[in-house]
């Protein structure tokens, strides 16, 4: 490359002219002290100048525009250049005289507006879900009617991607919160000398609560934002509309699948967590409390009744089912943009964990009476 | 047409270019895919040289590896042995900073940001530099959207709401906001109607003309072939089998040349040529 020369202006007040010199091309107006000193130097020539342009080296479009605006969207009287300047100059008159599209504003009334949309996407959201789960009882029965014609191969896909990866994950985070738990549980029980109610605080808080919850958050996180991007990213290659148009159902290919697989692939992670976590529970009391493994174990029966077991998967079901529905729904909702991909996924996530712990609390009181 | 007089008929309105030397060189490439025995090479010693002004077409059947050449023109993928080299540097050194003012590509879908509108993503590069003040930016992308033939009103618009044709404009004009020397296409007129793609070749000719661009184009194409290239290289075999004016080319003797341009597409793409009609290539 020839030796870039940096744009200037040289004034000439003995002729009245202004003369621009280097190269006037946008990367050589990339350095902002450059386009600093371009601007003084600018602003020193007289509005009523001459202009000779003979003496730049390179002129492209941006070092045009840059002129033009100089001049006030006007030649100047007086100008002197080459064919090649002329001509860049003649098509930055032609297209810079339009109507400039109008950057957005502000007004109170635009922020009602704002708000009715909140509110009816709101009830949209709402009137979506409820379709998709009359959808997913419809393809149920469909399936229970037909099981031959259901799609098997994606379900067992699923189970295995969505359930049988996420064993290694949940079963660490199940054991080291189950040691946290018991570290801190033996600190306030040996003030009252109750140590061997260890068992008892661990074995129902992790079995009927912390276990469910602590796969279904962990699934939400992993699964969850998984499924809207595969079907987010499906709506972005058209893959849905191709389905669609050759007849089969969305629903049934791939909503049922993932829900059938969360409901089967939920409640055994849920065991897996409570499991990983009450060993955890056992390691911490054995060291810090002396409780003996085997003492934990021959215990834990009698301080938990099995109720509590089937209410843990019972609920992990109800998780699995809904963390499958919203993942999908998000994805389904997906426009083809990559922004609304990330936004359908965050969403997706955040609403699945929020929801998780709203149905949990509804269980905790719709079944208060059970297992305690 | 001649490339000295290319040069110094648009030697002034070519900003950014070199002053002398061809505008890409690639010499003994060799590009290697796959590892130990299911290794296999794409290209064996291959040479191309691409001189300022020129508007090459690289045509091959599928497989010959004309994407992963423009690919390594970009600096996108490195050559496994050789030398390529644009605008007097190794492409390797092209995705550095200031890259869009050396070579604007035209992906095949337009690869649009679709998080931007029209006008952001014109203006995407310019703005990136960091510089310039902001309603200058503007304005200055605003030429470059009327210069492809888009109007204002479109410049609000996502690009999720183009049609394909309008896609390759914006993309266009996203290529070329920094007036770029060299301007790489891939299939610039796939997935056009007739209609659009008479008029994208129109388009592209015109801004050849009016920013003394080099054009290095992969088509599959014919018509697009005929109406755009000053010069096409035919890949076969690993190498560039023969380059030079598409009339010339398409009398070469070989069995890709002969189904390629001899068969029942090529003999009605190339009807208007030899009915007499000057070459649209050669503005």
């Amino acid at each position: 490359m020839p030796p870039s020369l940096a744009p200037s202006v040289a004034f000439d007040s003995s002729a009245g002219r202004a003369l621009p010199k280097g190269d006037w091309t946008a990367a050589s107006f990339a350095d902002r002290a450059t386009w600093r000193r371009l601007q003084r130097e600018l602003r020193a020539v007289p509005d009523a100048s001459a202009w000779d342009l003979t003496g730049m080296a390179r002129l492209d479009y941006v070092g045009a525009q840059i002129l033009w605006r100089h001049w006030g969207a006007k030649w100047p009287a007086n100008h002197q250049a080459n064919d090649a300047q002329r001509e860049i100059l003649a098509h930055v008159e032609k297209y810079s005289q339009c109507e400039k599209p109008a950057a957005p504003g502000w007004s109170p009334l635009q922020q009602i507006d704002q708000l009715g949309v909140l509110v009816l996407s709101g009830c949209s959201h709402l009137k979506e879900l409820v379709e998709l789960i009359g959808q997913l009882l419809l393809d149920f029965g469909r399936m229970l009617r037909r099981p031959q014609r259901a799609p098997w191969r994606d379900v067992s896909g699923h189970l295995y991607s969505m359930g049988a990866t996420a064993l290694p994950i949940t079963a660490l985070v199940g054991f080291l919160i189950g040691v946290v738990l018991a570290y801190l549980m033996a600190l306030q029980l040996r003030q009252f000398g109750a140590e061997s109610f260890i068992v008892n605080i661990l074995g129902i808080s992790l079995i009927r609560e912390l276990g469910p919850m602590l796969a279904a958050i962990l699934v939400a996180g992993r699964s969850g934002s998984a499924i809207t991007a595969q079907i987010g990213v499906m709506r972005v290659n058209e893959e849905l509309d191709a389905m669609q148009v050759m007849g089969i159902p969305h629903g049934f290919r791939l909503v049922l699948p993932r829900a059938l697989a969360l409901a089967l692939a939920m409640p055994l992670i849920a065991v897996w967590t409570t499991l990983a976590a009450l060993a955890g529970g056992m390691l911490a009391a054995d060291i810090t409390m002396g409780i003996t493994p085997a003492y934990f174990a021959q215990a834990l029966p009698a301080a938990v009744d099995a109720a509590n077991l089937w209410l843990a998967m019972g609920k992990s079901m109800v998780f699995g089912v809904l963390i499958a529905l919203i993942g999908c729904h998000w994805g389904l909702r997906v426009e083809p943009n990559t922004q609304s991909l990330g936004q359908g996924t965050t969403a997706s996530v955040v609403s699945a964990i929020t929801m998780v712990i709203i149905v949990d609390a509804l269980f905790a009181i719709l079944f208060k009476d059970v297992g305690i | 047409m001649t490339t000295t007089e290319t040069s110094s008929l648009q030697g002034a309105a070519a900003p950014g270019a070199p002053a002398g030397g061809p505008v890409v060189r690639i010499a003994g490439l060799w590009s290697v895919f796959g590892q130990g025995e299911k290794a296999f090479a794409v290209h064996q010693d291959l040479d191309l040289v691409v001189e300022r002004g020129e508007m090459l077409s690289i045509v091959g059947g599928s497989g010959t590896g004309k994407t992963v050449l423009l690919r390594q023109m970009l600096g996108l993928l490195a050559p496994t042995k050789g030398t390529v080299e644009v605008l007097g540097r190794p492409a390797s050194e092209m995705g550095r900073e200031g890259a869009a003012s050396r070579v604007g590509m035209l992906f095949q879908h337009g690869a649009l940001f679709s998080a931007f509108s029209v006008l952001d993503n014109i203006a995407f590069a310019l703005r990136e530099q960091g510089s310039l003040p902001d309603d200058l930016i503007r304005d200055a992308a605003l030429v470059k959207l009327q210069m492809v033939g888009l109007k204002p009103e479109h410049a609000t618009r996502m690009p999720s709401d183009l049609s394909g044709g309008m896609i390759k404009r914006v993309a266009l004009a996203r290529a070329l906001i920094m007036d770029p020397p060299l301007l790489l296409l891939d299939e610039p007129t796939a997935g056009l109607d007739p209609t659009s793609a008479d008029e994208f070749c129109a388009l592209l000719r015109e801004l050849h003309a009016a920013l003394g661009l080099t054009l290095v184009m992969v088509t599959h194409d014919l018509d697009t072939l005929f109406a755009l290239s000053s010069r096409v290289a035919v890949l076969a075999e690993k190498k560039v089998l023969v380059t030079g004016p598409p009339r010339e080319v398409a009398a070469y003797d070989h069995p890709f040349v002969e189904t390629f341009f001899r068969g029942e597409r090529g003999r009605r793409a190339m009807a208007p040529l030899s009915s007499g009609q000057a070459v649209a290539g050669e503005t």
